[in-house]
């Protein structure tokens, strides 16, 4: 396989777009990681969407994205594994890339979420459970990752005010990222305080409904040596994808993502690195609850340990091992086929030390892990500075 | 929503609660399935569920989808109903949600779920209430 680099990022600002459509919002992030990398030609673009059908009424992205970039001609194919499209399409173009059949890449990701009503979104997001045997029964997202937090609690003793915690950090450093969709300091007591969304996860427990787009420019490490200049070449050293049951029904322990831990376990193994070595970690935290156990089944905390490492400021900037800088997908915003591409955007921005007021000081390999549904699908990637 | 077609299909699931016993390994599935997901076999013979069992994990879901708006507070679990046998149901018959507990024991009764709006399709299947025998 060939070393793979990335060259380029780029991101919109996370939030509601209300002016901007899909294509123009998709654009913008796809010409900032071209301007970026300063590359000349693009061998293939992927595209990670999870439902442009049911968001926008729009399928078949693959014409309609290239063409507004002026590149129709070029390779295009769009991606999905619902919340983990984005995490899908740099997989995509990553194995393109190492095999040989790409040389250059432009992996992007996009979700338009605001221009359907809160119901309908609901029912979109929805469509990444098991429609037949979980949704019949009315049950949410929100309820199902409230059925795991649940079982968490009673299995591990973790508290509300544990997954307040999550939020209150990740909002603290979304404070401090110019494209986050929120920019407001949380307390512990506000989080606490605001509505219950399905018991016990309450409204400050959840990600966003969020219209973003995010991109980055791969190419061969032999190629990025001639590109980089003065800056870091930051390597993928490791991607891993595994699946889980749909159905949480079918989960025989509910206090484990075993989906994470799988890819984590493949992606560690690929690029040869532990748990321990890793500087800066960029969680899927679509709910508090699935931070913490993200958290645990990439083996930085042991299982149940979690959530007291969160309370700990374990997580926090500064503390032995940042999780979410970026503000995650709670502060960040979380436009569910961008969010997988942004979360390396922005481990490749703390790896180039450019991530200004929340830079890790010295972060040379960090981990991304962006998670399908309620764990039915996660992808993981390693990247580091290459020596 | 749900097509007729749809509805109709899932009918011995919804109505009988019949589930598949993998002739090879014993693995029990509801619903059934094309392949053992325990040993890999395709062959199965059926069965009906108990219709007693235990609250796995569950939550109240305060923010209710298209079709259940008028159920909210709206409690949904996770059952098990023999030993590795789970499904997801709603839990009917409690006045205070805050009741509702891991390890509550619960019987399965057949209910209304939803409706598809006033001339639709009406959806039946099982929800769990709390057993006061246990």
């Amino acid at each position: 396989m060939r070393d793979v680099a990335v060259v380029g990022v780029g991101m919109t600002d996370f939030g509601e777009l209300w002016g901007k459509s899909l294509r123009t919002i998709w654009a913008e992030a796809a010409l900032a990681a071209l301007a970026d990398a300063e590359v000349q030609k693009i061998d293939l673009i992927t595209i990670g969407c999870m439902s442009p059908g049911l968001f926008v009424g729009q399928e078949h992205l693959a014409s309609l994205l290239a063409d507004e970039l002026g590149m129709a001609g070029t390779a295009a194919s769009r991606v999905e594994s619902a919340c983990a499209s984005g995490g899908l399409a740099l997989r995509t173009g990553f194995a393109e890339i190492a095999s040989g059949l790409s040389d250059t890449v432009l992996v992007t990701g996009v979700e338009k979420m605001n221009d359907v009503d809160g119901a309908d979104a609901t029912y979109a997001l929805g469509t990444a459970a098991d429609q037949e045997w979980e949704g019949f029964h009315g049950i949410t997202f929100p309820g199902l990752y409230a059925m795991l937090a649940r079982a968490h609690m009673q299995r591990f003793g973790t508290t509300v005010e544990q997954l307040a915690a999550v939020a209150v950090k990740n909002h603290a450093n979304g404070l401090l990222n110019p494209h986050a969709q929120y920019h407001l300091k949380l307390t512990i007591e506000s989080a606490l305080a605001s509505t219950m969304v399905a018991d016990p996860l309450r409204l400050m427990d959840c990600s966003p409904v969020t219209d973003g787009a995010a991109a980055l420019v791969l190419t061969t490490v032999e190629k990025a040596e001639k590109l980089a200049g003065h800056r870091p070449i930051v390597k993928i050293s490791g991607s891993g994808l595994a699946t889980d049951t749909i159905s949480l029904a079918n989960r025989e322990d509910l206090t484990e993502l075993k989906a994470v831990r799988l890819a984590a376990d493949r992606a560690y193994a690929m690029a040869g690195k532990k748990p321990e070595d890793l500087d800066v970690v960029e969680v899927h935290d679509c709910f508090t609850i699935a931070e913490i156990m993200a958290t645990e089944a990439l083996g930085l905390f042991e299982p149940g340990k979690g959530a007291q490492a969160a309370e700990d400021g374990l997580t926090a900037i500064g503390g032995k091992i940042p999780v979410n800088t970026s503000g995650g997908l709670k502060s960040k915003g979380h436009p569910v086929g961008a969010t997988g591409v942004a979360q390396v955007a922005e481990i490749a921005t703390q790896l180039r030390g450019e991530a200004g007021d929340r830079q890790v000081a010295g972060a040379k390999t960090g981990l991304a892990q962006n998670m399908g549904g309620s764990g039915g699908s996660s992808i993981v990637h390693i990247l580091e500075v290459a020596s | 929503m749900i097509s007729p077609g749809r509805s109709w299909r899932e009918f011995p699931q919804r109505y009988r609660l019949e589930a598949e016993k993998c002739t090879v390994c014993g693995k029990i599935h509801y619903p059934p399935r094309v392949t053992c997901s325990k040993c890999g076999a395709r062959t199965f013979e059926s069965l009906v569920l108990p219709r007693e069992g235990k609250v796995v994990t569950f939550t109240v879901v305060r923010v209710p989808p298209a079709g259940f708006t008028e159920q909210t507070p709206l409690p949904v679990a996770i059952v098990e109903v023999m030993d590795g046998v789970r499904l997801m149901v709603q839990i009917g018959d409690v006045a205070d949600p805050d009741e509702i507990e891991i390890g509550m024991p619960v019987r399965l009764e057949f209910r209304r779920i939803s409706s598809d709006g006033e001339a639709g399709l009406i959806f039946y299947g099982h929800k769990a209430v709390p057993r006061l025998d246990a």
